[in-house]
């Protein structure tokens, strides 16, 4: 509870300090993300590492409130009203699943308002339903699988076995694995969503002659599915988006995570100033190791903060062109957006190792270099 | 499909079902001796994943955490008995629905209050990890196994318990006629807060040991929770016995449908659709199954009153 | 009759309240409040449906998600097909989609009572506890079919980019859509209440106080409770098309048990069996969730204590509260 009250407390500071010290322009921007049952942590990552950037920035007249939507789509909306119609904030941003961003995003940016998403990436918002004010700062939902799948090539499996929950990020997942994949499939299968017994599909894999596994079941489900797996004696290598091998759920899966290959556009250990920052300055005001979320949280703040310094926010088309630029240092070294405002970028195979009593993720390969999303040529910005 | 895989994903099935046994067995023990529907059982398999993790963390053991998961539960159990469950006992079932419904909110947030957010570790002790190979050939986890011995040994001395000792005497009195049995002298007081805990403390042991082997997390007991009504429903409403014909059959009918139906469809259709389709409906099957169920046997296979 | 006098005049303040309560949010600029306010009258509408389930049928139905999120799903559909141009089906005969609410309305109608008549012919075959399970799985099976069923959106659910239209009512505007839904609340209000006095009414509540007593009078009690689930199913579907407009979007959980347990929250919140009760706990609900869930993230927490609270010290509700326990108790 100490980081909440500090939030609090800086919160305050700063809209008192609102009227001194103009070094850029002020913004009020509201924050709608999950802060409480299940999935919560992915939430508070990112809010986290988001009011990390503000803190640590100059510019004293940025206001952020932020609500907690509960994971629940209707909430997500009515905050967005409230924020919209009571707050009269500038920019919204903060929504962690793809069906809240579904619910929020398009009706928020025809009401003019400006939206980065800090973690969802739905694909019709990254095709036919761009918008320009609408900024992904984190990948089109599709991209961290692809990345695998080209990984798979670059490695030889010729017989890949691929699971995710039956729901559309998970037909998603696999359809972005398939994209880049090569090989034939030993098989394809949809679990029920929310299901954390994966007996069954563990047999169906041992029996199916496969020569690796790819699976994308985020939170609890791929922690249940790794315990099993490793407890199963399957040995079929496993690769998985960076989702279920994050920090902040490593610590749960434990040892039966080790060596597992996963694809993520950032690491804790990529080689540049901003991100060795980051990472210092997030273990020192939290107390814990920053995670995929909370550098997706980190860069949308320092987006907004660099985009308020070149223009003002009530002037949107300036403001739109200063954040399509994107010139802030982003812990994930080179970022740039593309037609539809999603990010072209590398996306990193990572292994999961463990630091004296830590499991950390390290960089030891590149999945896909300078990647753009498949939907952006039916974008028509 | 071959002979052995079937028969591991019968295995399966199995296992699947012991656990729903273990919550259920707690669930439809209380509606039978109090006339009460918990909702908050789920609530206290959250406290007995809880409570494991936390003291397997803290020293090391994760037969000690198994230990602190049934007295954690039983503890939770005992306390909202005192406080809460007993001034439920001569309302309606809203009455009953509702207030529970209502302590799932306090235990599952004052759970995140005092845990986080973020899921707890927690990891099957060493000498039970890996597989073992089963005559046959066929590997087999060896926890797995483990948890449908410890399933068999619970229902085993759940019958005890109630077919022989004094207080199954009394449990079985309850059942029959409350007014009898506080005639006779005995505390129905105590009575009912002893039957609650041992629910609770089963609820709290299944937690623990199915957070082994999925993940511990805040709100995993919902799932389970409904699950478990499934069971008792389709078993009869307060049969232990049924309960245990009925977490078996969920189980099997639940695991076999989930592989086999994609294949299923996919000799008649395109495989994507038939994957789709496949598991939507396994999805649903076990809700199927327990309509059809009740269509037939609207009190549940082992009717209490016949 | 002093009591009954004291619900009424309660009754009374809470439709002037809702009436005023747009006219005094434009004056203090502050429009969200309206937002806030059309919720309520449609989470309104939707207990005053489950009301007569449970309170003068006394059916507890743990299933009414279902009800709303069929509603939800038929306007969200109906609208989706509308603004792409696309039929819903083209053999063996041609349906189009539509932006028409009167339209909409009617299609939820009849979905979700289609969908209460099925539940409730084979659910109350069963009564008691077994009743409270069986709506819940069949809500629960409901559930677990939209969001593994890609047509439309699945998890991710469906947006509805423009509010559909009503002819005269500018529905984008917050006041003109919220006097729609708060006339629809009082026209559910006020069809409750015909229900409640009629034959039909009296003959329900003696379904479920005394099963046998109708039976002998040659009324089938089965035929009775299905009639009142149906009705109630509707009524709950039609709030769940006006919840897909206000919120511009429909997705599965509209129809979790989570769903269920609020619906039934808003009801007990306010009174079983009360006219007003719904509309009062939903008010008591909404102004919660607005107020503490601005404080802090354990709300619900507070919320939990809270229903706790009512349920064990205030079996009235609110409305039992104010105006003291109603004639029949």
């Amino acid at each position: 509870m100490k980081h909440l009250k500090k939030i609090a407390a800086s919160a305050l500071a700063l809209s008192l300090a609102a009227t001194s010290m103009a070094y850029a322009g002020g913004a009020k921007i509201g924050m709608i993300t999950t802060l409480s049952g299940g999935g919560s942590g992915l939430g508070i990552d990112v809010r986290d590492g988001f009011m990390l950037a503000i803190n640590q920035s100059d510019n004293k007249d940025v206001e952020v409130v932020i609500e907690d939507d509960a994971r629940k789509p209707e909430l997500a909306v009515q905050i967005a009203d409230k924020m919209i119609q009571s707050e009269k904030v500038d920019i919204l941003t903060g929504i962690i699943w793809s069906n809240l961003a579904m619910a929020v995003i398009p009706s928020a940016t025809a009401q003019g308002k400006f939206y980065l998403s800090p973690n969802a990436g739905p694909s019709p918002l990254a095709g036919k339903g761009c918008h320009p004010n609408y900024f992904n700062v984190a990948w089109q939902n599709d991209n961290l699988h692809e990345a695998m799948g080209a990984y798979a090539n670059s490695v030889g499996y010729k017989n890949s076995y691929i699971l995710a929950p039956n729901y559309p990020a998970g037909k998603d997942a696999l359809t972005g694995y398939k994209r880049f994949y090569e090989g034939d499939l030993a098989g394809e299968v949809y679990t029920k969503l929310g299901a954390t017994d994966y007996a069954a599909e563990i047999a169906q894999i041992r029996a199916s002659g496969a020569d690796s596994v790819f699976f994308f079941l985020p939170g609890g489900m791929g922690i249940a599915f790794m315990k099993q797996y490793a407890a199963s004696g399957v040995d079929i290598p496993v690769l998985g988006p960076a989702f279920s091998f994050d920090q902040g759920i490593l610590g749960a899966v434990g040892d039966a995570a080790l060596g597992v290959k996963n694809s993520s556009q950032w690491s804790k250990d990529l080689d540049n100033e901003a991100n060795k920052a980051f990472v210092a300055s997030f273990q020192e005001a939290y107390g814990r190791l920053p995670s995929l979320y909370a550098s997706q949280g980190f860069d949308t703040a320092n987006l907004i903060l660099s985009a308020l310094e070149g223009a003002d926010v009530k002037d949107a088309d300036a403001f739109r062109a200063a954040l399509k630029v994107a010139e802030f240092d982003s812990v994930r070294g080179d970022f740039r957006f593309g037609n539809n405002q999603h990010p072209i970028q590398n996306i990193y195979v990572r292994e999961v190792v463990k630091e004296g009593d830590v499991l950390t993720n390290k960089i030891v390969g590149l999945g896909l270099e300078q990647h753009q999303d498949a939907y952006a040529q039916e974008c028509g910005m | 499909m071959t002979a052995a895989l079937f028969f591991e994903q019968l295995l399966n099935g199995l296992q699947f079902g012991v656990t729903l046994f273990l919550m259920a067995a707690g669930l439809t023990l209380v509606f039978g001796v109090m006339g009460l529907i918990n909702l908050a059982h789920g609530s206290l398999y959250m406290v007995g994943a809880f409570a494991c993790a936390a003291v397997a963390a803290a020293t090391g053991s994760f037969w000690l955490g198994l230990v602190a998961s049934i007295v954690a539960a039983a503890f939770a159990g005992a306390l909202i008995e005192m406080t809460v469950i007993r001034r439920l006992y001569n309302r309606d079932h809203l009455d009953q629905v509702l207030a529970t419904f209502a302590l799932i909110l306090i235990f599952s947030e004052g759970c995140r209050f005092i845990f986080g957010s973020f899921p707890l570790f927690l990891d099957v002790p060493a000498i039970l990890a890996g597989p073992i190979t089963l005559p046959g050939g066929l590997p087999y986890p060896i926890y797995r196994l483990s948890i449908i011995v410890v399933g068999g040994l619970v229902a085993l001395g759940l019958y005890l318990l109630i077919a022989k000792t004094r207080l199954g005497i009394r449990i079985r009195a309850g059942e029959a006629d409350r007014e009898m049995i506080a005639a006779l002298g005995v505390d129905i007081r105590t009575l009912y807060t002893i039957v609650f805990a041992l629910g609770a403390g089963l609820a709290g042991f299944a937690g623990a040991l199915v957070g082994a082997l999925q993940s511990v997390q805040v709100g995993m007991g919902e799932p389970v929770l409904i699950l478990a009504f499934v069971v008792i429903v389709i078993g009869g409403i307060g049969s232990i016995k049924g309960a245990l014909i009925a977490s078996i059959l969920v189980g099997i009918v639940d695991t076999l449908g989930r592989v086999s139906l994609p294949s299923l469809f996919g000799l008649f259709m395109d495989p994507s659709a038939a994957n789709s389709i496949g598991s939507s409906l396994s999805s649903m099957l076990i809700y199927v199954l327990m309509a059809v169920v009740l269509i037939f046997k609207p009190e549940g296979l082992v009717s209490q009153n016949g | 009759m002093a009591s009954l006098s004291r619900e009424t005049l309660l009754n009374i303040f809470l439709t002037i309240g809702m009436l005023a309560l747009p006219f005094v949010a434009t004056a203090i600029d502050e429009p969200f409040y309206i937002t806030l306010a059309t919720r309520v009258a449609i989470l309104g509408l939707a207990g005053v449906g489950l009301n007569l389930a449970l309170g003068t049928g006394g059916l507890v139905s743990f299933g009414h998600a279902a009800f709303f999120g069929l509603g939800g799903y038929a306007a969200g559909i109906l609208a989706s097909h509308a603004l792409n141009y696309t039929p819903i089906m083209e053999s063996p005969f041609l349906i189009e989609g539509t932006n028409q609410m009167l339209i909409i309305w009617l299609v939820a109608i009849i979905v979700s009572g289609i969908g209460a008549y099925l539940i409730g012919l084979l659910s109350l075959r069963t009564s008691g506890v077994y009743f409270i399970m069986i709506t819940l799985a069949f809500a629960q099976m409901i559930y677990y079919f939209a969001i593994s069923w890609p047509a439309y959106g699945g998890e991710d659910g469906l947006s509805i980019y423009v509010r559909n239209a009503f002819p005269g009512v500018n529905t984008l505007d917050p006041q003109g859509f919220y006097f729609i839904c708060f006339a629809l609340l009082m026209a559910g209000i006020w069809l409750s209440a015909t229900l409640k006095n009629s034959r039909f009414g009296a003959a329900l509540q003696s379904a479920r106080q005394n099963e046998e007593r109708l039976s002998a009078v040659g009324v089938k009690p089965f035929n009775i409770k299905l009639t009142a689930f149906v009705i109630s199913g509707m009524m709950t579907g039609l709030a769940g098309a006006l919840f897909a407009d206000l919120n511009r979007f429909v997705s599965p959980s509209m129809l979790s048990w989570h769903m269920s347990g609020e619906i039934m929250i808003l009801v007990i919140l306010g009174g079983v069996g009360r006219l007003y009760g719904p509309l009062a706990g939903a008010i008591i609900y909404i102004i919660f969730e607005f107020i503490f869930g601005g404080m802090t993230e354990h709300w619900q927490f507070f919320l939990g204590l809270v229903l706790l609270g009512v349920v064990l010290f205030a079996r009235g509700g609110v409305i039992g509260l104010i105006a003291g326990r109603a004639r029949h108790d």
